[in-house]
């Protein structure tokens, strides 16, 4: 188990790079505490998997260094970082038993039949697998076959890290929850390095303690659950994170004063800058429908079981709201109000104004 | 136009992967079948496309009976899970190559290609080829090549569930609009309970190769005929227990008991199984009415927007979620809520004995 530093870290796959957009990761610098749960949450193309490729040692980044406890590791092969990985699909021996397939990576460095036997009998019962050690790896269903993997991503107590690269993705919804509860046990168990990389915010929020969210090869917001969907640093971290995501409405400023289509807005606290362009950030769950305030037509309204999400149409923009009780008939006339707390100025995409003190 | 299921089985060899299904699916609507991967969906998509032979029972479409009619003299568009696009053809030969299957007139296929481009905003990648787009827009190029051709039935198989997230969120905006007034049933399978219900339309529930329920989505989600559907339709799993009614009580073990309520109270004394969802057993007390016990919090998971916990109560592993945070300390006791006006009680044969909710 290891703290991992990465070191303004970059990496481009162009040999001759002539400018910012031939990075596929533009300086990184992070800074990851031993034992901890963490996530990389970004698009396809954001830079998450070539992260993960330079942490793992699958790939040199073209500048910056990786260290674990201190220790430059960023020239060293994979094999000898001393890290386990799990991937999207199971990577398995599917002639092996469970048994075996457990025991494998303890073998294959030499360790004692007995501490084998303890370590495998250890996570088997974590993964409650104990029943099906016999069975054949290619008897088993795909979920169990990709507990298998996590169970050979685990046992071995010796590692730096243990790096998870979408491993939910084969797995069906219901059993999707069981081995998302599992991981997030196991964690709180043996308290090893984590990395889960994903693009799914659910898998992403509910994993880690502390997600990283990237976008075109930078970070943009590193923070727990509750700070992300609280307080986006930029509009990208407030539109990706929750579903709906959060509105994000053009806005004018003037004299410290904002006001969305004609209507003034209540903020959070001051404005601290103002850029190019201004808009303002507030969460579905944070509108109300009320019988004042900015006028709006209802779009649709879906009854999704704990609540219902309402679209409405407010002048050109879309804006959703998440209320309790039966939705609204398409095209009846509403008003919205916005909980001042929760709404922000964003310029230029970044956050742009202070909590009030 | 509609599409039917008339008694339709499948059997494969000894093992039974259809059980007898009637099914009547309309256009106008969005026709969703949910269940877990493996519950039968696919199978009964292959059988209404004619990609299958039932072993019994007959398909019919627009009021004739296709049954041993080929998928391809169907008229009928198929999009799978996985993008399938030709590699070698760009966008515009792509979407066009159903036309050119058909055999619709040259002069027709420009415009009828660009129509299809303009609804999925494809049009400014029409010349590229598909490893030259995202795994959007290739799924996008695969949705305009079945909507481009005149199709008596589309069907759906899971199309977004290789896209990333917020894709996935967006062509779930899109599609039901898009595929509204095409005069075509329209067939989507998910694996995923709120997919279904953002996408609205008529759900029927599959489990174990049978379809326990069909009807308007949100209905079946709130009023469960079986305890499969109620299964099926809940994410978080729905939390069960077994209970005893005795008189005007109903006890859960020795653990807790509360007054029954609603239609409940006609019950008769016995046994039943009570399932109730994630989001009535709170960790503070709701405005409904509710009964409160101690759980020893297990995992606890923050989605930013919820909190979910997973508790023992007694043998019993139950999840509970709730809207903002709420601070739980691992393995210790904590006071949830229950709302027994939202309690679902089922019969010793899983049908819906009674609802803890007034009748309505």
């Amino acid at each position: 188990m290891a703290k991992i530093t990465l070191d303004k870290l970059s990496h481009s796959y162009d040999p001759n790079p002539s400018g910012p957009d031939d990075y596929a990761l533009k300086e990184i610098d992070l800074d990851w505490v031993d034992g901890g749960a963490y996530a990389l949450l970004g698009p396809s193309g954001c830079g998450k998997s070539t992260l993960l490729n330079i942490i793992s040692g699958l790939l040199t980044p073209s500048d910056g260094r990786v260290l674990f406890d201190g220790k430059d590791v960023t020239d060293l092969p994979p094999d000898q970082r001393n890290i386990a990985q799990v991937f999207q699909f199971p990577v398995i021996y599917d002639t092996m038993s469970v048994y075996d397939n457990l025991a494998f990576p303890l073998r294959n460095r030499g360790v004692d039949a007995a501490r084998v036997d303890k370590r495998v009998m250890e996570i088997a019962t974590m993964l409650e697998l104990e029943d099906q050690l016999k069975t054949r790896a290619s008897n088993l269903t795909p979920d169990n076959k990709q507990k298998i993997s996590m169970g050979r991503g685990l046992v071995r107590d010796d590692v730096n890290v243990v790096m998870f690269d979408e491993p939910l993705t084969v797995i069906d919804p219901a059993q999707k929850w069981k081995l998302r509860s599992k991981l997030k046990e196991l964690h709180q168990k043996i308290a090893v390095t984590m990395i889960y990389v994903t693009h799914d915010q659910t898998e992403a929020l509910t994993f880690a303690d502390q997600v990283v969210v990237m976008q075109d090869g930078i970070i943009v917001q590193i923070g727990t659950p509750v700070e992300l969907f609280e307080r986006p640093r930029h509009t990208f971290v407030g539109h990706f994170i929750g579903s709906p995501g959060m509105n994000v409405l053009p806005c004018e400023v003037s004299g410290g004063l904002a006001t969305f289509g004609g209507h003034p807005v209540e903020l959070e606290g001051r404005i601290s800058k103002v850029g190019q362009k201004t808009e303002i950030g507030i969460r579905p769950e944070y509108v109300r429908l009320t019988d004042s305030g900015i006028p709006a037509v209802v779009r649709k309204a879906a009854d999704i079981g704990r609540h219902t999400v309402v679209e409405v149409i407010a002048g050109k923009s879309s804006i959703n709201a998440i209320i309790d009780g039966p939705p609204p008939e398409a095209g009846t006339q509403v008003h919205l109000s916005f909980d001042p707390s929760q709404t922000r100025v964003y310029s230029d995409g970044w956050i742009a104004t202070e909590v009030a003190s | 136009m509609s599409l039917e299921l008339r008694n339709v089985t499948k059997r494969v060899g000894a093992d039974t992967h259809i059980h007898a299904t009637s099914l009547t699916l309309e256009m106008g609507v969005f026709n969703i079948l949910l269940g877990a991967t493996s519950a039968g969906k696919s199978t009964l998509i292959k059988l209404m496309a004619g990609l299958e032979k039932p072993t019994t029972g007959e398909v019919w479409v627009d009021g004739q009976n296709v049954t041993g009619v080929s998928p391809q003299k169907r008229q009928i568009s198929l999009v799978h899970q996985f993008f399938v696009n030709y590699p070698n053809m760009t966008v515009f030969e792509n979407i066009a190559s159903p036309l050119r299957v058909a055999g619709v007139a040259k002069s027709e296929i420009a415009g009828r290609v660009e129509e299809a481009a303009n609804i999925l905003q494809l049009a400014p990648m029409l010349k590229r080829f598909p490893d030259e787009l995202s795994g959007g827009q290739q799924q996008r190029t695969a949705l305009a090549r079945a909507i481009v051709k005149e199709s008596k039935a589309i069907f759906l198989d899971e199309p977004l569930a290789n896209l990333d997230y917020k894709l996935r969120e967006e062509l779930r905006e899109q599609l039901p609009e898009l595929l509204a007034g095409r005069g075509t049933v329209v067939v989507y399978a998910t694996s995923e309970p709120t997919e279904a219900l953002l996408l609205g339309g008529k759900t029927a529930l599959v489990h174990e190769g049978r379809v326990t329920q069909f009807g308007p989505t949100t209905e079946i989600y709130h009023s469960p005929t079986n305890i499969h559907s109620a299964m099926v339709f809940s994410d978080p799993p729905i939390n069960q227990a077994p209970v005893t009614k005795r008189g005007s009580e109903m006890h859960l073990g020795s653990q807790l008991s509360w007054n029954v309520t609603g239609e409940a109270a006609g019950l008769a004394d016995g046994e039943y199984t009570v399932g109730i969802r994630p989001h009535h057993v709170t960790p503070t007390p709701p405005k409904e009415a509710s009964v409160a016990f101690t759980g020893t919090v297990q995992i606890t998971e923050l989605s930013g927007s919820e909190s979910v916990a997973h508790l023992m109560l007694g043998d019993l592993r139950w999840v509970s979620t709730a809207s903002g945070v709420h601070p739980y300390e691992l393995g210790k006791d904590h006071t949830f809520h229950m709302i027994p006006g939202q309690c679902l009680y089922f019969s010793p044969d899983g049908s819906l004995a009674a609802r803890g909710a007034d009748h309505g």
